[in-house]
């Protein structure tokens, strides 16, 4: 395959939500005690002690009974060093990710243990953790660990919020999105205040946007079309509710919009009326703004009959 | 050569709009266990696990079979998920009834579910990638144009979709686990309520819901073993198709039409109004169930929302549609689809309680997902084919 003549267009995506978790009533337990600057364990049916504790018994499938303190001291049974920490973590210095078994239990607890240096980091390290001194009931309630050997921390009780039951999940995610060399033929288009699409070479369908390839045939599509900036509503809805992170204020008339020449409709907003006003059959134009076709307006044709766009709703 | 397979059990929670109580595996394990004990069996003797769920971003969970597999009691066993978007309960369902009918397990759990609380669905499927136009608003921007669509294709009257509304939330007061309760609702409310996407209002909107369903799928012997009636599963069938493809059928879409073609050939089924008794069809909003009675070859392309309107799909008409209330009276997008396989399996078991279709023997599951591309159904009976 040769390169493309001209380098992909590139954007980046970040998404981003913070997630509300219920904990139910086991790991509630094990939140409000790390409030409290305790750490609790759950013993199995077969006698092992799992810290942090199962909701469910890996073996037997049931609930825990009673929960027990473990710790708070505890050993590393394997770790990794993190020499670059990235924006989140519980550290901001390098720090090492390690399993921990925590006196008393079976099982480790994986977290941040603040070494020094990787150097200074091994399997059977001694560890005690690192209070945060503002605690919500979270595993960040646990600042880190620290070698057990280092010089005694002053004991601040800190404050100690009544957990809820209830925790949040953040989830950032960056992406870099790159538009393939369909969506980059279209784009660079745009760019000159035209609307290029593609023919399938098998069904002979226009699509526009173009894909590169034809989802019904799944053949790569290489003819170039150019269409005109006119098109009809095929149909549509006028959105009235807003969602987080919204990028238009509605009202608004999401439309499927068939631009003559094209076998397939695609969305965009329709304005320059009343969205009362806007109708199936409606015959509307591009308007060109900065980044394209900023929306459709009516271009005061007389509607098309509904044959003409009845096979493409 | 296929093995007989039928559903053994089925469990669910009641369905609300948070269940902060428990957490994600909290509330499977509850529908789980209602399913195993109604199966008189305990997760101990589940051969094989099978869960499916929303999209990822849906609650922000990925690979939820690993953290799951201990409150499943799936340690040790094959533990399995299925994704196809919104269809995804039914086609987890199938894929359980295909491990028992293939000889492989005898006795499989399969599991759905979602807590919407969580999260924020309207956002996770409203992210607009660079170089798109954001004009995407949630599920109902998506299909609210598909349902203006049908309505000029067939003519039909505009209160159509204020009809199944009503019915099928005055079902859902009949039914003890669903979300809405709403058995004084008229007419009149559903149409005086807010416009949310235009033609779509809000009392023609599924809600928003915390839910898990689980079902036992066994084999004949397995069946033979059980403690009350069983629900035989006589067909399942599913297709798919590409979200958007030039000469795509958004209102009657082909995937659709293939897929329960498929299913009434392997059901023996030639005429489906009269030899289906009740129907649980995957009915996110409204208008849905018209067009799927077209879809599904229970009326003639443009005559769907004729039955409707004549009641047909009532508790005691020729086909009713969700008396569980579907969809529209509870939506834990993960388990709807589930939801539609296990009710119809307890119509046919006889237990459908205060929304049992009287005399119910032969029944239709039904689920769709993402752009209507997704399609899943089974067909399951009183009596093994």
């Amino acid at each position: 395959m040769t390169q493309p003549a001209t380098a992909p267009l590139r954007a980046p995506l970040d998404i981003e939500f913070d997630y509300t978790r219920s904990l139910g009533p086991v790991l509630s337990q094990f939140m409000a005690a790390l409030a409290q600057r305790r750490i609790l364990g759950a013993r199995g049916a077969d006698g092992r002690v799992h810290a942090p504790p199962f909701e469910y018994d890996p073996v037997t499938a049931e609930p825990p009974g009673d929960l027990l303190p473990v710790g708070p001291e505890g050993t590393v049974v394997s770790w990794s060093w993190m020499p670059e920490p990235l924006a989140g973590q519980p550290l901001a210095v390098p720090f090492a990710w390690a399993l921990i078994r925590l006196d008393g239990a079976d099982t480790a607890l994986l977290h941040a243990v603040d070494a020094g240096s990787a150097a200074a980091m091994r399997t059977g390290l001694r560890v005690r953790p690192r209070w945060s001194a503002a605690r919500t009931g979270s595993i960040r309630d646990i600042a880190c660990f620290e070698p057990s050997g280092g010089p005694a921390v002053p004991d601040d009780p800190g404050t100690a919020e009544a957990a809820d039951g209830m925790t949040v999940t953040p989830v950032r995610l960056h992406y870099m999105h790159t538009a393939s060399p369909g969506e980059g033929f279209y784009l660079r288009g745009l760019a000159e205040r035209r609307l290029l699409g593609q023919r399938c070479g098998v069904c002979g369908q226009v699509y526009v946007p173009p894909r590169g390839t034809c989802p019904a045939d799944g053949v790569p599509t290489h003819e170039e079309v150019e269409l005109s900036p006119s098109g009809t509503v095929t149909t549509f809805c006028i959105v009235n509710v807003g969602y987080p992170g919204q990028r238009v204020t509605p009202p608004y008339v999401a439309a499927a919009i068939l631009l003559d020449g094209a076998d397939i409709a695609f969305g965009h907003l329709v304005l320059g009326c009343d969205p009362s006003e806007v109708r199936m059959g409606m015959r509307v134009r591009a308007v060109w703004g900065d980044e394209g076709v900023s929306h459709f307006e009516p271009n005061g044709e007389a509607d098309a009959p509904y044959e003409s766009y009845e096979r493409f709703m | 050569m296929k093995q007989q397979a039928a559903v053994l059990g089925v469990g669910q929670t009641r369905h609300r709009s948070k269940r902060t109580d428990v957490s994600m595996a909290g509330l499977c394990r509850e529908a789980a266990d209602r399913a195993v004990a109604d199966a008189g069996l305990t997760l101990a003797d589940i051969d094989a696990v099978v869960v499916g769920k929303a999209p990822d971003l849906f609650e922000g969970v990925m690979m939820p079979e690993l953290y799951l597999a201990d409150a499943l009691g799936a340690v040790g066993k094959p533990l399995l998920r299925v994704h196809t978007a919104g269809s995804v309960g039914g086609a987890t369902g199938n894929v359980a009834a295909s491990l028992v009918q293939a000889g492989v397990h005898r006795r499989v759990l399969a599991l759905a579910w979602e807590k919407q609380s969580e999260s924020n669905a309207m956002w996770a499927l409203s992210i607009n990638p660079p170089f798109s136009m954001p004009v995407g608003a949630g599920a109902g921007g998506y299909f609210a144009p598909h349902i203006r669509a049908y309505i000029r294709r067939s003519g039909a009257p505009s209160h159509i979709g204020a009809l199944v509304a009503v019915k099928d939330r005055r079902n859902g007061a009949l039914n003890p686990f669903a979300h809405l309760q709403q058995g004084d609702i008229t007419l009149e409310k559903v149409q005086a309520s807010p416009m949310l996407w235009d033609p779509v209002r809000y009392d023609e909107t599924c809600p928003s819901s915390d839910g898990a369903c689980a079902v036992v799928i066994g084999d004949a012997p397995a069946a033979a073993e059980a403690p009350g009636p069983v629900a035989w599963i006589r067909a399942t069938s599913m297709r798919s198709e590409p979200t958007m493809f030039a000469g795509k059928d958004h209102v009657n879409p082909a995937a659709g039409r293939d897929c329960v073609a498929a299913l009434w050939r392997q059901a023996g089924i030639t005429d489906p109004i009269n030899e289906i008794d009740v129907a649980e069809i995957y009915v996110p909003f409204s208008w849905y169930e018209p067009m799927w009675l077209e879809n599904l070859g229970f009326a003639a392309p443009g005559e769907g929302w004729r039955l409707t309107e004549a009641g047909e799909t009532a508790i005691g008409g020729r086909i009713p549609v969700n008396p569980s209330g579907g969809v529209l009276s509870s939506n834990p997008i993960g388990a709807s689809g589930l939801l539609r396989f296990a009710e119809s399996a307890l119509q046919v078991m006889g237990k459908g309680g205060e929304h049992q279709v009287p005399g119910a023997r032969v029944a239709l599951g039904h689920a769709y997902g993402g752009g209507s591309q997704f399609f899943s159904m089974w067909v399951v009976a009183s009596t093994p084919s």
